[in-house]
Formats: structure tokens, C-alpha cells, sequence
């Protein structure tokens, strides 16, 4: 079980809000249309766009990449709100055939293919933690964990890992 | 009584492998296959218990979960002793060490046995009715006694070592029990492709199919197409099979809970190896397949070791190879038990007698009785039993009507086997919020209207019968799939008439003959009777009052009965007494699995800061501060905690101190209506505020008392850096979202929690300025460009930093916040550059200390959600212009002005050496008598190193008008003096700030 | 354990969300000219209603928005649930 969970490689993160005017203008900055379908991410190269909720995006790109200018150039004075939090969080990728069983040990959604199928992604819970939970392959899930909850998720998935003889 | 009534052949045990136990610390062996209840049997052995109440010698009644009886405890060492476990369903394990319950010394002598003679002492309600008076023997005497008396078996001492697991699960078809009609509903459901759960709580899938002998299935026997039907379902990969998985409860929303027992049953579980498991099932759609339960006949001793229910007797034949006895007598109301009559009459067993008390008994099933010649006397009723320690006789006596009976025939036996019918199984439905109702012509409760997405099918809902079960089940499965499958089962099987007997059986004994209902809560019919004569009438307080159905087992074998007694009494129907709701868990299930993961290191997070690893280096005691670990002090040597805050106070009056204050709650406030928001939410003026200052803010709820406060910074026109107490923050965000989302979703500003986007470190002391001064780029720290009270971003040590001029000490300050992934190098850099300085780690204790000489209160400590803004001093802090914000309203209304109002002030003892306690009571005058007069309460209190003595702060009612004035703290002995002052103990001018 | 449908993100299990009270209290919009017992009603009093209970909750573990539901609190069966500031559905003969 060593290696079911790794750290994702580093990266910036950002929350963006705004009013339709000001996710318009992102788009451009991002390369990208922001996905608008609920629980949904949208990517290009190393930029991904998860939706969060109804005005809610977190995005994840390259460290000192300078995203987060190009989208406060491109938003100005667009109702909008860009805050950082690269170090709010950190990213743990859990991968393999197992994963989705550990995970529904302690997140009480639905993981089947069908219900949470690649691309989906969400605020939830595992066990007592909130996770961003973000399936990027059958087999692979992103976890977004705030720092402080990185010991104890690893933690419990390390426990959730035990099979029962 | 021959000590072998194992059969030399037949059954599912595994005859070559034989399996050592212990039981009340004597060896027996038995078979791989066996429960303990089969392998005590087939031992001759047939007291397993002693009854709650009257500590009755009782054998197994039942085969499986319904066993009130045969209630054991199961050792493995002293922390692994779990008590309870119905025998019945205990799998056998080699070196297993059973224990029986409720007796001493042993037993086979039970003193506590006495009271069964005291009986007609200890009637329905005896306990509400003895223990009235006196009432103060209550305490001492009889709640004690009662307590050492009462319970069932006994829990470890020790900590639980073994670990639990839990899971969540979702499908769209999850079906309850694997029986006959749970099988062909997996059949059916996992035809359409969706995910299917089948749940049983044996150790085998199959339910009566385990101890059937002639049903012929699809041209199979019973067992080989429930083989078949197991392989087949196994190889599905959309279909899951759970033995040994107790549906304990149904949760709203077809939320099933379902305790799993993993480790339990095998010899020597791998170390670590989890004990249970807890699953949690959404199912779209549900099946209950749960099957019927034997009802056993009442009538006086019926509760004999060696009376056994007639299916349950089949059971231990037909499965394990074990015998009730050799000479049985069946005592019936029902056509099956002439089935178990009939296997026993094959495997060599005499029939003595069949007493059945229908007048005129017909059917297929007591055909092939007559047929092979077995006694059946037909009006006939059992009305008592002899024999010690386990049935030696029975007494058999002609029904007359009206409730009389002729004179008896007296029938030698080692065994009773009797069948009252079978009721059945609705408590999950019942948990489900469906409303049972009344069938006359089964006269049993079957499932009403579903409440959920569910359906039952087979024996639990009155289809009883192989060929029914089996249609009906894949009729369930079909319909729970959205399926419209059909099959033809050819099932070859003799059905009986389905209709039982409810309730009492005549008899012609006296009052002294027990005619047991609840076997283990030793209710009789003369309890319920009684219950009745004294005036109780619903079926809910007759339950309560006499406790029938309320033990462990929860009336599995004896509410139907209980109804028939209490129907007969009251002369009304059953419907009309109604049936009481079922309640979860179905069988009992462990503390353990409820608790599942969340002990031990999983019970909560623990929530460290980027510069936890550094104090945990320095020796720092860490207290919980929400789910944060927080340094409480930094003890250098041998140092107690007061002398460490001590001298971490003196350091940073004196030179300077770093202290990790990481863990505030820190909220982003960005948009072009952040100040608008603000302004509404804050009780302060925030519009204002210029970019690069600070203020000191503090929210009210709606009915304006303070529920949180800290300082907020301006970054820029539409962008504060608000921070929050460590222990407010979610409650705080969760607030400002719930009145921008719901009251003022126009305001054009959104919300982000940065709380642990930042690493805090506060630098406090004359020394600040100086350690700071070589480590920031960017940034001109001088009084001039950085005033108290204002922030400026730059870097320091080559990382982003929102550098923050503020004070929580009184004394010149700084709070740096940096990335968190550089706060602990940066926190090293500044200790680094303290060095020179004096620089000390200080922790929350010396924080709380500093703060309090300073009169700067904490918000649940100073204040407990009924302080005002005015009552801790603040209504500086008001922006009194604002035509509203959170709280003004409330403000306004008379009480929150009254003068008696407490308030928040300083206490100085007369003697300096006292420390008060927090939460002491104040009172105006000294050597009152209780109830005195209270008229406030400490709230902070410490010894403060700097001032030489002790202070504390209180909140006291009108106390800003009695500064001056000497009131009273009440301690046990002696009322302390104590001079009410001004809260400010320490540099009243507030000159410190400037260095 | 409830399953509570988010108007933004479906069905999602009990523990992701917060419960928040009475729905359709609207702040006054001037508390100031408000007098006491109008103060009073709109702060303290809450309907307890046996059957349908237009309720808010908020889906914190998801998508962090608020929203209100119309549940039957004899059977917690929830009949509809709607974005904070749409007016409680018109349900004639759903529920109680």
C-alpha cells in the first residue's frame, strides 16, 4: 500500500469567482471555456479549471507560470475575485485498482465509473476531513487536501488500504 | 441421557475434521461447521443459560439470530471477552472458550436461582412498585443493588486492541437476506447489469435451503441449486455477496447499515486483522427477503432445556448432524413441525407423541405423518413439563373448549419440539417507517404500504412456502431492477398450511405454573395479565411496564404471542392493541463497529501548523486548541509551566518573543463590494479604512452579542485580509456566506478561506523592530512608514509576506505572514536573527497571560454568546453611524443597556499571592449562606510576572460602576477580598506599542 | 443518513451538508423601524411544523451554496429543493 497515495507534482492554485463579464474574459487568459456543467474539470497542457460550484473554479497550473496575471489583466475591473492558495492545500494522487474501494471508506459518494466517472470532480468528505476530489483516470483520483489534513487522510487511507483476510 | 447425539452421517459439518472448545472451562469436541449451540448439543449438553430475571436453567430454543436463551460470552484474552453472543450463531473455532452468563457459581447450581422461588414476589412493575420509599434510599441503597444485579454478561475491562473497518456502498438493488426468495431475487435483479448487494447474516448464503432435505429445485436438490445459484451470482462482477453481515438498521433514504463480522469466527486471526466491519448501503432500490421466525407455544414450563422449536430441531438435524433427543414429543399448532417430526423419525429418533391443538389437523405434511405411523393425538395441548435441568416429561391433555382441558397423559421424553407457527420477519421494514398491517386470515402483521424504495418478498411477507418464496423473491428482484424477467421455478416440495396458533394454550394448571413469552426477559403471561388488570391498556405501555420484547432480542420469538395474551385479556382484537415499532439494530451489534476508525490517532485529525515540527524539537507541551495542536510553553530544564511562562512573559516585556499564531482563522474578502460587505457584517466602520491599515474588528450575531473578533487589513480598495479566533473560523466563514449567498447575493464580493495559505508568526517585544530589520526587502519598518495598526507586502527572507504591525501583547509588534510551505525557514531566519536579542518561543499560556494584563479579552472566555459589544468594552469599536450591520438592531432594544448588565472588569485579590480560578462566582459581601447572591463570575485569571502579582479579569454585573469598590470571591472556607478595577493591568497609556 | 439533492450538483449524501433553519425569513430590510415584537418574531420564532417544513441547508462539503427544501418532517422525505430566493413551490396536495 506504499504506493497507492503520492504527492502531485507542485503547483499554483487559485479560487476564481466573478460575474458572468469577468468569467468571460478569464476564459481568454485561459486558453480554455471554464467547464459550466456541475462537478466537471476542464483542461489544456497543465491547466486544469474544476468546477468548485455555480461561480466557483479552482485552478491548478505550473508554479510562477503567471496565470494568475494574465487573469487579473483579463478580468480587470469585471466584478471577479482571484485569490491564491497554492499552499492552502496540497495535491495527493491515489492510483491504482483498488482506489476507488479505499476511498469508499471513508467518502460516502458514489465512485462507480458510472456516477463518478473521469472528469468529475468535487468538494466531499473522507471521514472526518473535506477533500477536492478529482477522478483523472478509471483507476487515479486527485485528492486536493488543506494542509493540515494531509496527516491525517494519508493516515486513514493507509488504514483504509487493510484488507480483511 | 446418552452423551452422543451427533447422527453417524448427513448434515454440512465436516465429519473428519473434529474441532476442540471450551465451555464453562470443560473441553468438548465438535465439527468443523458446527455453532457452538450444535456442538454443545450434539454434547449432550443443554443448559446453556440462566434466564435474566428468575435465573432459570434454560436450553437453545432457536437455530439462529431469534435465540433469547443460549447467551454466552467468548474469550479470547482479558481485553477480547465479548459478551452475549447468541450460541446459535457462534461458528466454531478451534481453542474457542465459551462461557455461560448470569449465574453462580455455576451453571448447572445457580443461587440466583432462589428467585425463581421468590417469583410471586417479583410480579410485572415489581421494581417501580418496591423501590418508592424512602426516597433517599434511592441513591444508596437500591439503585446500587439493582444495578450489581441487573445486566447481561460482562464487558471487558480492557481497551478494545482489535481494529474495525468501515465501508460505503452503493448499488441499485441491495436484497437482505439469502434465503430462498433473497437468492432468486439476485437471480432476477442481476440480470439487467446493474450492481446488486445480497446481505445475509449467516455464515452461508442459503437460509432454509441449508436444512432442507426434500425440496427438489429445477430438477435439483434444494442445497445443489443453491450451490449452483451461488456460483452463478459469485462470477457476476456486478454482484456482491456478504455472509456474515448483519442489516442491523434501515436509515432514511434506503441508508443501510450492516455490521460485518470479518475475524470473529476464525481460530487465530492474523495480527492486526480487523475484527468487523460497518457498511453503509445506499441502495436505489431495496428487497427484504428477511425471512420468518418460528413462534414457540405457551404453556405452563415451557421454557425446559431440551424445548426446542420444531424447525429449529430440523435445523440441527438437517445441517449439523445433531439431535434434540431421542425420544421427542412435538407440541404443535402448525403442519411444520410434523416435518421436523418426520426427519427425525427417519434419522431414528421415536416420536413419542405429536400433540397438535387443532381439532382436525389435514394437509400433506401431516399425511405422510399418519402414514408413517407417528402418534398424532389431534385437540390435544401440551399443558406443562417435567424434569430437572432439561425435559424428562410432558404433560398432554385433551383441548374441551372454552378454555378447559381433560385430565393429561403424562409422556416421557428427553425433548420437546414445538411450533406455534411462524411470524414474519417486518422489523426492517417496521425501521423503515412502513406501517405494518393486520393479515386475519394468516393472523400475523405483515408489510403495509413501503415508506422507502422497497419491497419485501417471500416469508417476510406472508408468502410462505418454498415455491412461493422463490416466485415471489424473483418477482421482488425483477421489479427492484426495473426489469420485467420472468421464470418458472418447478419446485417439488410439500407445503403446509401456513396458519398457526397465537397466544396462550389452554391449560388447566394453577397460578404458580410459568407460561413463558419472553424467554429472555422471563415475562409470562401472568405479566402480562396482570399489566393488564392493573389497568394498562396500549400495547406501548404494556411493553414498558411488564418489559416483554424489550431484551437483546427484542421480542423475536415473542411479541405475537405477547399480543394473543394481551388480546385475550383485554377481549379485543389484535389490530386494536396495535404492535409497537421495531427498532434498530436487529441483532445486537458491537460498540466497536459503530465506532469503526474514528479511535485512536483516526478519531479526530490533529491539525498541525507548518511550524509544529520546530516546537516539537524545542520541547514544547502542546495543548488542543479546536483540532489544532497548539504550543502551550516552551519549558527550558525542568521548568513547570509556571515558571516557563514566567519567564516567556518576562522575555517579551523585556526583550522579545515568536510565537506561531498560524492557526487563526484567516478569510479573504475580495470584490468591488468588500467594504459594503464589511460594513454589514462588522460592527465597525470599514469604509474608511485606508489601504495598508489594520482594525480591530468584531462580529455580532442577529441578536447582538460578540461571537468573534481580530484584525482585519485592508490590501487594497476591494481586498481585505480579514483573521478570525483559531477555534471561529469555520463558524465564521460559514456565517458571512450564509448572509452574502441569502441576504445580499447583489453585493458584487466573494469569500475564500486562507487560513492555511499563510504560516503566521507574531514577533512581539521592544527587540522586534531590531530582529526584523535585515531580513525584509522592500519594506521600510520604521514608525513613520509602518505605524501601529497598519500592514505593508514585501518580502522577507525572499519569500512574499504580508507584514502586519499589530499587538496582541501590548507591546511592539508584528504578525509576518508567509506562503506556508516558508514558514518554518522564515521562523528559523527570525529566531536566527533573534538571537543577539534575547528572542524567546512563547506559547498560548504566555499569550493569554500577556493579553490579559493588557485587558484584551478572548471571545469564549470573556465572553459565553450573551456579552454585548458594551459589556467587554468595546463600543468604541461601533460604527455608530452605520444605519445597520449584524446586531444593531438587537443592540438597540432596552435590556441591552440595563446598568445591571454584566461587564467586563479587573480583579485585583487583596493578597497578590492568590490566583482566583476561573469560573469562581462573585458576590458583594462576604459570609453569605447558599443561595447567595451572585453577582458576576472570573473569567481569566493568572499570575502576572511583570505586575509581581495576580490579576484577573471578570465579568461583573454593573461593574464598570463599582471600579473602585471591594467584592467577595466564595471558596470553600473563606471568601477572598478582591478590589474591582479598570481591566488594563499593564502600561494603562498604551505607550509599549511604539517600542 | 439523508440523501438530499443539491439543485446545483444532484443526490449527494447528509454528511456533506449543513442544515440552516427556517427558510423564506427574509433580514428586514430596515431593522431600525422595526419595533420590538416585530424585532422579536423575526429573530426568535420558528414554525415546528408536523409534515412539509420549507427548510434551508447548505451544501458545504460540495458546492458551498446554500439552498432551501421543502421535507416532510414526519417521513424526511424531501419533496423539492430550490435555489435560495425562488419562492416555496406551490405543492397543492404533496406531502401531509
Amino acid at each position: 500500500m506504499v504506493d497507492l497515495v503520492t504527492h502531485a507534482s507542485p503547483m499554483a492554485r487559485h479560487v476564481l469567482r466573478g460575474r458572468p463579464a469577468a468569467l468571460e474574459a478569464a476564459q481568454g487568459a485561459l486558453g480554455f471555456a471554464l467547464p459550466r456543467q456541475a462537478c466537471r474539470a476542464a483542461s489544456k497542457g497543465d491547466v486544469h479549471a474544476l468546477w468548485l460550484g455555480p461561480d466557483e473554479w479552482l485552478i491548478l497550473s505550473g508554479v510562477s507560470d503567471g496565470l494568475a496575471e494574465r487573469l487579473e489583466d483579463a478580468m480587470g475591473a469585471h466584478p471577479h475575485a482571484l485569490v491564491e492558495v497554492s499552499d492552502r492545500q496540497i495535491g495527493l494522487v491515489i492510483s491504482g485498482a483498488e482506489a476507488e474501494a479505499v476511498l469508499s471508506v471513508g467518502c460516502p459518494l458514489d465512485l462507480g465509473l458510472d456516477a463518478f466517472p473521469v472528469g468529475m470532480c468535487t468538494r466531499t468528505v473522507l471521514a472526518k476531513a473535506e477533500i477536492g476530489l478529482w477522478r483523472t483516470g478509471p483507476n487515479t483520483f486527485h485528492l486536493e487536501v488543506w494542509r493540515s489534513f494531509e496527516a491525517y487522510v494519508r493516515q486513514f487511507l493507509a488504514a483504509a488500504a487493510v484488507v480483511p483476510a | 441421557m446418552s452423551k452422543t447425539l451427533r447422527t453417524p452421517a448427513g448434515g454440512s459439518v465436516n465429519r473428519v475434521k473434529t474441532i476442540k472448545f471450551s465451555f464453562d472451562g470443560k473441553t468438548y469436541q465438535g465439527l468443523e461447521g458446527d455453532t457452538l449451540a450444535s456442538a454443545l448439543l450434539a454434547n449432550g449438553i443443554r443448559v446453556m443459560g440462566r434466564s435474566f430475571k428468575y435465573h432459570r436453567a434454560r436450553g437453545v430454543l432457536g437455530a439462529g439470530s431469534e435465540e433469547p436463551n443460549a447467551l454466552v460470552a467468548v474469550r479470547r484474552d482479558k481485553a477480547r471477552i465479548a459478551p452475549n453472543l447468541r450460541a446459535t450463531q457462534v461458528e466454531l473455532y478451534d481453542g474457542l472458550v465459551a462461557e455461560s452468563q448470569n449465574r453462580w457459581p455455576s451453571l448447572n447450581f445457580d443461587v440466583g436461582a432462589v428467585l425463581s422461588l421468590l417469583s410471586p414476589f417479583i410480579p410485572a412493575g415489581f421494581y417501580y412498585k418496591t423501590f418508592m420509599w424512602p426516597k433517599s434510599a434511592w441513591d444508596k441503597l437500591y439503585e446500587p443493588n439493582i444495578r450489581a444485579a441487573a445486566g447481561l454478561g460482562h464487558a471487558p475491562t480492557e481497551a478494545d486492541p482489535d481494529s474495525y473497518l468501515n465501508r460505503f456502498a452503493h448499488c441499485e438493488v441491495l436484497i437482505i437476506g439469502a434465503g430462498p426468495a433473497g437468492l432468486a431475487a439476485a437471480l432476477a435483479a442481476s440480470e439487467g447489469g446493474e450492481r446488486v448487494i445480497l446481505v445475509d447474516e449467516q455464515c452461508e448464503l442459503g437460509g432454509s435451503l441449508l436444512s432442507a432435505t426434500d425440496a427438489v429445485i429445477d430438477g435439483q436438490s434444494g442445497r445443489a441449486w443453491r450451490d449452483a445459484v451461488v456460483a452463478k451470482l459469485a462470477a457476476n462482477p456486478k454482484v456482491t455477496l456478504m455472509t456474515r453481515a448483519n442489516a442491523f438498521g434501515y436509515f432514511a433514504h434506503n441508508m443501510i447499515g450492516v455490521a460485518e463480522r470479518l475475524s470473529e469466527h476464525q481460530a487465530s486471526p492474523a495480527k492486526g486483522a480487523p475484527r468487523e466491519r460497518l457498511w453503509q448501503i445506499r441502495a436505489r432500490e431495496v428487497v427484504l427477503a428477511t425471512g420468518a421466525i418460528e413462534r414457540p407455544l405457551v404453556f405452563p414450563d415451557n421454557d425446559r432445556p431440551g424445548i426446542i422449536l420444531a424447525d429449529s430441531a430440523r435445523t440441527y438435524l438437517n445441517r449439523y448432524g445433531v439431535l434434540p433427543g431421542k425420544r421427542v414429543v412435538v407440541a404443535t399448532g402448525h403442519d411444520e413441525a410434523y416435518r421436523a417430526a418426520l426427519d427425525l423419525h427417519k434419522a431414528g429418533v421415536t416420536i413419542a407423541a405429536i400433540a397438535d391443538a387443532r381439532p382436525n389437523p389435514k394437509g400433506p405434511l401431516v399425511e405422510a405423518a399418519r402414514a408413517a405411523g407417528l402418534p398424532i393425538k389431534t385437540g390435544y395441548a401440551i399443558t406443562g413439563t417435567k424434569g430437572t435441568l432439561g425435559v424428562a416429561e410432558a404433560r398432554l391433555s385433551p383441548i374441551l373448549g372454552a378454555g378447559r382441558v381433560g385430565p393429561p397423559e403424562i409422556v416421557a421424553c428427553d425433548s420437546v419440539l414445538m411450533s406455534g407457527g411462524f411470524t414474519p420477519s417486518v422489523h426492517l421494514f417496521s425501521q423503515s417507517r412502513g406501517k405494518v398491517v393486520w393479515d386475519e386470515t394468516l393472523e400475523t402483521y405483515l408489510p403495509g404500504a413501503s415508506a422507502e424504495a422497497e419491497r419485501s418478498a417471500g416469508a417476510c411477507r406472508g408468502q410462505f412456502g418454498l415455491a412461493k418464496a422463490l416466485a415471489d423473491g424473483f418477482a421482488a428482484g425483477s421489479d427492484a431492477a426495473r426489469l420485467t424477467v420472468k421464470r418458472d421455478f418447478v419446485v417439488q416440495a410439500t407445503e403446509g398450511d401456513p396458519k398457526g396458533v397465537v397466544g396462550a394454550l389452554p391449560h388447566d394448571r394453577g397460578n404458580g405454573a410459568k407460561a413463558f413469552i419472553d424467554w429472555q426477559n422471563d415475562v409470562t403471561t401472568k405479566d402480562l395479565k396482570l399489566a393488564v388488570r392493573e389497568g394498562f391498556q396500549s400495547i406501548e405501555h404494556i411493553k414498558r411496564y411488564t418489559t416483554t420484547g424489550m431484551a437483546t432480542d427484542q421480542g423475536k420469538t415473542s411479541n405475537l404471542n405477547a399480543l394473543g395474551v394481551i388480546s385475550d385479556a383485554l377481549d379485543r382484537p389484535i389490530p386494536q392493541i396495535g404492535l409497537t415499532t421495531f427498532r434498530m439494530p436487529y441483532t445486537p451489534v458491537t460498540f466497536g463497529v459503530l465506532a469503526g476508525m474514528a479511535r485512536g490517532d483516526l478519531f479526530d485529525p490533529v491539525r498541525t501548523t507548518p511550524i509544529h515540527d520546530w516546537a516539537v524539537e524545542q520541547g514544547a507541551v502542546f495543548e488542543d486548541v479546536s483540532l489544532w495542536k497548539r504550543a502551550r510553553f516552551f519549558p527550558q530544564g525542568r521548568e513547570d509551566m509556571e515558571a516557563a511562562v514566567r519567564r516567556e512573559c518576562l522575555a517579551v516585556r523585556s526583550h522579545c518573543g515568536i510565537f506561531d499564531a498560524s492557526t487563526l482563522g484567516k478569510i479573504e474578502v475580495v470584490g468591488p463590494d468588500a467594504a459594503e460587505f464589511m460594513n454589514r457584517f462588522y460592527i465597525n466602520a470599514w469604509t474608511k479604512l485606508g489601504v495598508g491599515k489594520c482594525r480591530y474588528g468584531i462580529v455580532c450575531r442577529e441578536d447582538g452579542f460578540v461571537t468573534d473578533d481580530g484584525v482585519v487589513g485592508r490590501m487594497s480598495q476591494d481586498r481585505f485580509h480579514v483573521t478570525t479566533t483559531t477555534g471561529g473560523a469555520p463558524r465564521v466563514l460559514a456565517m458571512m456566506e450564509d448572509y452574502l449567498q441569502t441576504e445580499w447575493p447583489d453585493l458584487d464580493v466573494w469569500l475564500t478561506s486562507t487560513t492555511e495559505q499563510f504560516a503566521v508568526i507574531a514577533l512581539q517585544g521592544p527587540k522586534a523592530r531590531d530582529i526584523l530589520s535585515g531580513l525584509v526587502e522592500g519594506i521600510d519598518l520604521s514608525p513613520e512608514a509602518l505605524a501601529h495598526m497598519s500592514l505593508v507586502e514585501g518580502k522577507i527572507c525572499g519569500v512574499p509576506t504580508r507584514l502586519f504591525r499589530v499587538s496582541f501583547t501590548g507591546e511592539l509588534g508584528f504578525e509576518i505572514n508567509v506562503p506556508s510551505q516558508h514558514g518554518r525557514k522564515v521562523w528559523e531566519a527570525i529566531w536566527a536573527a533573534g538571537q543577539p536579542h534575547g528572542l524567546v518561543p512563547y506559547g498560548t499560556e504566555t499569550m493569554h497571560v500577556l493579553r490579559a494584563e493588557k485587558g484584551f479579552i478572548i471571545v469564549g472566555q470573556e465572553t459565553d454568546g450573551t456579552a454585548t459589544p458594551d459589556d467587554v468594552g468595546l463600543t468604541w469599536a461601533v460604527g455608530k453611524a452605520k444605519p445597520d450591520y449584524v446586531g444593531k438592531r438587537s443592540l438597540a432594544r432596552p435590556a441591552m443597556a440595563a446598568p445591571d448588565r454584566k461587564q467586563l472588569v479587573g480583579l485585583l485579590t487583596k493578597d497578590p499571592h492568590i490566583v482566583l480560578e476561573e469560573g469562581a462566582q462573585v458576590v458583594l459581601t462576604p459570609g453569605q449562606k447558599a443561595p447567595m447572591a451572585l453577582v458576576g463570575h472570573v473569567t481569566s485569571s493568572y499570575h502576572s510576572a511583570v505586575l509581581g502579582r495576580s490579576i484577573a479579569l471578570a465579568m461583573v454585573s454593573g461593574g464598570r460602576a463599582r471600579i473602585g469598590e471591594t467584592v467577595y470571591i466564595p471558596m470553600p472556607g473563606s471568601d477572598i477580598a478582591v478590589d474591582v478595577t479598570s481591566p488594563v493591568f499593564y502600561d494603562p497609556e498604551g505607550v509599549r506599542v511604539n517600542g | 443518513m439523508l440523501l438530499i439533492t443539491c439543485p446545483h450538483c444532484g443526490p449527494r449524501p447528509e454528511l456533506e451538508f449543513t442544515h440552516g433553519g427556517e427558510a423564506h425569513i427574509a433580514r428586514p430590510e430596515n431593522p431600525a423601524a422595526m419595533n420590538a415584537e416585530d424585532w422579536t418574531e423575526y429573530l426568535y420564532m420558528r414554525a415546528n411544523p408536523k409534515g412539509l417544513h420549507a427548510e434551508r441547508w447548505r451544501h458545504l462539503h460540495g458546492c458551498a451554496r446554500f439552498f432551501n427544501a421543502l421535507r416532510d418532517t414526519t417521513t424526511d422525505q424531501f419533496v423539492a429543493t430550490y435555489a435560495t430566493g425562488q419562492p416555496r413551490p406551490d405543492l397543492k396536495g404533496a406531502g401531509q
